[in-house]
């Protein structure tokens, strides 16, 4: 399991990475943190003519707070970065608490945010919390600079929306409200397998207690990481409870679409949907009492 | 841009290194191949399995998933740099005094995460060093004497003074008394696995060296019409490529080693596929380059045209014949008989209840964590051949090879290297076991070939898929009349050398523990496009363990008899020791039961396991998870093979050594040897040293497997020992005038037996013995042990408690432990390491392992992100207790086998719970895996769930 021949270069800029990209566009791969695509290459299941490292692009791992509480992340952040960066864990609590769910130690000292999101696996744990937390992502050209929500990337396996010339280079997790409420819960074989099925939960609060805005989205069911948006309509306006939760967590069951592998067939992931969603918002919101 | 070689400079192990690397070459290649740093070990090579992990600028990282170039700028810490060469650091020496590594192949990777860990985490909780290595797969010690080390050493970082044990003292040889039998004695081997200067099969270099590449059939049933090579011998560096034409006349069709059932001799393999391929990772070619990576390269050029056939992927379709896998053999049934004793209709007939099932096992094998390797070496001049890597049976499989090769067995040699693991799969005469040696012969070159992970899941033999229909009789006050029954084994494409032991020895061990003296089965194994199958750690004991032990309790929860009361009145009582258990294999005499006493340890396992006290939980929701617990009670076979040899040689004043025909993959055999050596010569371990499995040790020796090595190696250490004290008397007797029954030899001195007056010392004799022949010829001495085809039975009980969270099909396995009588043990520390880590495997063999295959053969679980071994994190609370309370009396030792017993009934003890946990729902277990997909499709399927129910 050796990988094929291919020629590699080190790019320091973002602007020379580009120019690479551009100029090879078709048969080159970026090389993030290497975790998934190196294993495709050991395999020969990839065969790039040109690997464009972007290890040695130093802004490109910054992960910063802005002023407005917003986090600024470069693409090539790595997953270890968000598990140890305390502001993360003060500015991004769900992210934060996710990490030790991806993979193992070794892989999350390499693997990176933006490597994850553009790889696209539909069972990581990336797409969704991008999704859950609204973030925005920048992808850049050579030519062209443009920003989309981290819920128009991902078209479906493995896809995403970037063209061949385009690399995703940051990723703005807007600021979090102090009266969110979130929550996250995941189904593995293993502890650090990808999920069979994940849910993650953002919910924000009213002065009245009421859930004024929320995202419910459902990852390693099908395709890609979906949001639920007739779900969350189920919360918002609502006083939460359980009679909601259950309501909520009936709509994500009947909306998402599941997928069948070796691991899980659709009508388990089913189940699982339905379940593990019940179970995030019960997380977001503990100690409900059973009637309300 | 950058092509061609790239130069980087890297800081390793604290040394600036400057080199130019292929842009391709990733790190731990870098290490292994260039800096000849052999400590770091590939497992898998796709970020799996963690046994490569270095540490880069100080964090734990996969090297298999870097590039070397990557590495340019930055510092590599690498095993051989956690301590000073030559000794051992903290964490190091926790490792041995844990017995924390058994086969050694992770251990380097375990090392390197665990040095991450505590300089983050100066101390962690045991949660957290287990989180921290569920990255790094271990396939021996169960992990926990590993969180056990790393635990223990962060204690140690802070002053407290771990506790050293075995101070080593050189000296005069002899003047040992005290017993090294029972002793837990650190492991000798483990300071070359701790430091990374072991040596396995990858780390032989020769000079010269081609590295071979195996081109595998990519379908699962398919005429070949030609084989282009054209391409692939034009690409750089090619040395050869080798299909069936060219070992035509050499190669034969593999040997049946043991358990040759009637009709297995029919469906055999060639080394090479002529012009069918019969399933996924069949070898068709040899590819042979200047390295591993050109190798590939070739491999992917040669051109197989295949005419694709219909595949036959289970037993049922096997058995219409409608596809047949031989055409020449006119049928899929490779053998079908049917064993049995007593009036098993008359008891069906008198019984008072009767109930028939039908249980599936599932496909999986032992995977150890170093996959297959061999290294040849081809002398023309003097027509003879080196091979570095066998295992397992060396003698006999040298013997195999001599007859393909057309030259004498003594003119191959087989050296014995370090072994990542076996657990039964290893060290049959496979395919590449000819192929690779003929190269180097066919060459003139020495020849690597290292299996790859994916090879390895495809290529090396699967295990233990079977089904079989079982019916119980059992009279009105709960004895079991008698069990009959049908068994149908899925032997995958070809009968290999050990397929057959799986399957014979379910039927042999059907009735196991139990007094059941009526009983008949019939054997079905039939072909299917799958890969072959041969014995995995407790062959046929884990399977028939789950059928039997399933159906009673069945039976017990029927008849409303509680499990343990029933499994108590069937037990075979001490009383009827020696048990005659029957003949069940064609050609293999009767089994006899040796010595046990069962009831005991069955009631000493309940005590231990607080039986009674779970007995409110048991079919119980508790906060929103549903408990059961069950048992599994068995007899596992151990100590076969005829005879095992050992030579010693006193071969100096201060050093005896032992050189053994058993061979070790790990399990401490430098160790358990020196300890009975000890005691029976009367010396200090230190003075001893054990060489063992290669065939340049001995005339003959036997091996290791069916956990025979101290049965019988041990055995024969103890017949050698006496041997050479009487010759070490005889010689001094006749030299000094006095006869040798007046003389005694006692730890190193030869005295007076009449006042114990002292003569000479083995020491004196070993110095006068540079100069005299006959001296010499004295202080050596052979001895072969024999069991006279009497085997030793252990007994034991397993016990697992499950929680099931019925919503989402997750199972905790809240504490699972082991009770077995092992006769007698000569390294507790040990046995109770092999006993958790088979413990461990078993479940993860019970809930994760499986190859799964689609409808066309393909096989779906070719990687370790789809074959799922257990890591640190699955199963935390395991025990085992080992018992010397029945010595066999079938070797002078009283021991018995102690290396499967811990995974023999561990499917039969964790379906039990499971079944028990979910009986609330209607569901009943006849089937594994215990996986999610399939705890959740019993749970909808069965009707008492309804939509009142959930909560």
């Amino acid at each position: 399991m050796k990988a094929p021949r291919f020629d590699y270069v080190v790019p320091r800029t973002i602007p020379e990475a580009l120019s690479l990209l551009e100029h090879g566009a078709e048969t080159a791969k970026l090389l993030a943190g290497g975790q998934s695509l190196v294993p495709a290459l050991n395999l020969r299941l990839a065969a790039p003519s040109l690997l464009i490292d972007l290890g040695r692009i130093s802004e490109m791992r910054a992960l910063q707070r802005r002023a407005d509480g917003s986090v600024i992340a470069g693409a090539m952040a790595r997953h270890r970065d968000f598990e140890l960066n305390p502001l993360v864990r003060r500015s991004l609590p769900l992210v934060h608490a996710t990490m030790p769910s991806v993979a193992h130690v070794q892989i999350r000292n390499r693997g990176t945010i933006g490597g994850s999101l553009s790889h696209a696996d539909p069972s990581a744990e990336w797409p969704a919390l991008s999704v859950a937390c609204g973030a925005t992502l920048t992808l850049r050209s050579a030519k062209a600079t443009r920003r989309v929500a981290a819920e128009d990337f991902n078209l479906g396996l493995y896809a995403t929306v970037l063209h061949p010339d385009e690399m995703l280079t940051e990723i703005v997790f807007p600021p979090w409200p102090a009266n969110r409420r979130w929550g996250f819960q995941e189904v593995s074989r293993r502890q650090g397998d990808f999920a069979i099925v994940g849910v993650v939960c953002v919910i924000d609060m009213d002065e009245l207690g009421r859930a004024s805005a929320a995202r419910i989205v459902v990852f390693g069911a099908s395709d890609r990481a979906i949001p639920v948006r007739e779900a969350a309509d189920v919360l918002v306006g609502r006083v939460p409870s359980n009679n909601v939760i259950r309501e909520a967590a009936r709509v994500v069951g009947a909306t998402v679409p599941t997928r069948s592998d070796i691991h899980a067939s659709a009508a388990y992931r089913t189940t699982l949907v339905e379940v593990l969603s019940r179970r995030a918002l019960q997380q977001a919101f503990p100690g409900l009492a059973e009637v309300a | 841009m950058t092509t061609g070689d790239i130069g980087i400079r890297v800081s390793v192990n604290g040394r600036l290194v400057e080199a130019h690397v292929s842009p391709r070459l990733t790190l731990a290649d870098f290490l292994r191949e260039e800096l000849k740093l052999t400590g770091t070990h590939l497992g898998c090579e796709h970020g799996v399995c963690g046994s490569c992990t270095v540490l880069l600028d100080g964090e734990a990282v996969r090297s298999c998933l870097i590039f070397a170039c990557q590495a340019d700028g930055l510092s590599v810490t690498t095993v051989e740099g956690l301590s000073p060469p030559g000794e051992l650091n903290e964490l190091q020496r926790a490792f041995q005094r844990h017995h924390a590594l058994q086969c050694g192949f992770c251990t380097p990777g375990m090392l390197t995460t665990a040095t991450a860990l505590l300089r983050e985490t100066l101390r962690p909780t045991a949660e957290q060093v287990r989180e921290a290595i569920s990255g790094n797969i271990c396939r021996c010690t169960g992990y926990k004497p590993i969180v056990d080390a790393i635990l223990d050493a962060s204690q140690a970082a802070h002053g407290e003074k771990p506790r050293e044990q075995n101070s080593h003292t050189a000296g005069p040889i002899g003047a040992a008394l005290s017993p090294n039998i029972g002793q837990p004695m650190q492991r000798r081997e483990d300071v070359r696995f701790l430091n990374g200067s072991s040596c396995y099969v990858d780390d032989i270099k020769r000079p010269g060296m081609l590295y071979a590449a195996v081109v595998r059939s990519a379908h699962a049933h398919a005429h070949i019409r030609k084989i282009n090579t054209m391409e692939a011998k034009a690409q750089p560096g090619v040395a050869a490529i080798l299909t069936f034409e060219d070992i035509d006349g050499w190669a034969k069709p593999n040997q049946i080693w043991v358990k040759p059932l009637p009709g297995f001799e029919r469906f055999l393999q060639m080394p090479l596929a002529r012009d069918r391929v019969l399933y996924v990772g069949e070898p068709v070619a040899v590819v042979v380059a200047d390295d591993r990576y050109r190798a590939e390269d070739a491999a992917e050029q040669v051109v197989v045209d295949y005419e694709p056939m219909d595949a036959v992927v289970d037993v049922h379709a096997s058995s219409t014949d409608r596809v047949l896998l031989h055409p020449a053999q006119r049928t899929n049934l490779a053998s079908r008989y049917t064993v049995g004793r007593g009036d098993v209709d008359g008891a069906f007939a008198r019984a008072a209840y009767r109930r028939k099932e039908t249980f599936k096992v599932h496909r999986h094998s032992a995977v150890p964590l170093e996959t297959r390797g061999l290294v040849a070496e081809w002398d023309a001049s003097s027509k003879r051949m080196r091979v570095w890597g066998p295992t397992k049976i060396l003698f006999r499989n040298r013997g195999v090879l001599a007859g393909m090769l057309k030259v004498p067995e003594d003119h191959i040699e087989f050296i014995h290297v370090d072994v990542g693991g076996s657990f039964g799969v290893r060290g049959e005469h496979y395919p590449e076991d000819f192929l690779i040696p003929f190269a180097a012969m066919r060459l003139g070159r020495p020849v690597k070939w290292i299996e790859d992970r994916r090879e390895h899941l495809m290529a090396t033999n699967h295990s233990r898929e079977m089904q079989c229909e079982l019916e119980i009789a059992v009279d009105a006050s709960g004895c079991i009349l008698a069990l009959r029954g049908r068994l149908l084994v899925d032997m995958g494409a070809y009968v290999r050398p050990n397929g057959g032991v799986g399957p014979s020895m379910v039927l042999q061990l059907m009735c196991g523990p139990y007094r059941i003296l009526n009983s008949s089965f019939e054997m079905h194994a039939l072909m299917t496009n799958k890969t072959p199958v041969g014995s995995y750690r407790a062959p046929g004991r884990y399977e028939s363990s789950f059928f039997r032990e399933r159906l009673v309790d069945l039976a017990a929860a029927d008849l409303g008899i509680e499990p343990a009361e029933f499994r108590k009145r069937n037990l075979i009582g001490p009383d009827e020791m020696p048990w005659d258990a029957g003949a069940f294999i064609p050609g293999v005499e009767p089994a006899v039961y040796d010595t046990g006493h069962y009831p005991a340890v069955m009631a000493r396992a309940l005590r231990e396991f607080d039986y009674e006290s779970l007995a409110p939980l048991r079919g119980r929701m508790i906060d929103g998870r549903l408990h059961g617990v069950g048992m599994g009670c068995f007899v596992e076979s151990t100590g076969g093979g005829l005879a095992e040899t050992v030579r010693l040689r006193i071969a100096g004043p201060d050093r005896i050594e032992l050189y053994t025909g058993s061979s070790s993959a790990g399990q401490g055999h430098e160790t358990v040897m020196v300890q009975i050596l000890a005691d029976e010569m009367g010396v200090h371990p230190s003075q001893a040293t054990v060489f063992h499995g290669s065939t340049s040790f001995l005339e003959n020796g036997g091996g290791s497997y069916h956990s025979r090595s101290v049965v019988m190696g041990g055995s024969a250490i103890v017949l050698a020992a006496r041997k050479l004290r009487e010759q070490i008397v005889a010689l001094v007797a006749a030299r000094r005038g006095l006869a040798a029954h007046t003389l005694r030899y006692k730890a190193g001195r030869i005295e007076r037996c009449a006042d114990g007056f002292p003569i000479t010392t083995l020491a004196t004799l070993a110095e006068q013995a540079q100069q005299d022949a006959s001296i010499r010829a004295a202080l050596e001495a052979s001895a072969t042990f024999s069991n006279d085809k009497k085997l030793t039975y252990t007994f034991g009980t397993q016990l697992a408690h499950v929680a099931v969270d019925p919503e989402t099909a997750a199972v905790e396995v809240l504490r699972f432990l082991t009770v077995e009588d092992v006769g007698r043990m000569i390294n507790p520390a040990i046995v109770h390491g092999q006993t958790i880590g088979a413990s461990v495997q078993g479940m993860g063999a019970t809930f994760l392992d499986q190859f799964m295959y689609d409808e066309a053969g393909q096989l779906l679980t070719g990687s370790f992100a789809d074959y799922l071994l257990p890591t640190s994190t699955d199963f935390p609370h395991v025990d085992a207790i080992s018992l010397e309370e029945s010595p066999s009396n079938s070797n002078p030792l009283g021991a018995k086998g102690a290396g499967e017993g811990g995974m023999v009934a561990t499917a039969a003890a964790l379906s039990n719970a499971v079944d028990e946990a979910l009986r609330p729902l209607g569901v009943t277990v006849c089937e594994l895996p215990l996986s999610m997909d399939n705890l959740a499709r019993w749970i909808r399927q069965s009707s008492a769930i309804g939509e009142q129910q959930s909560p």
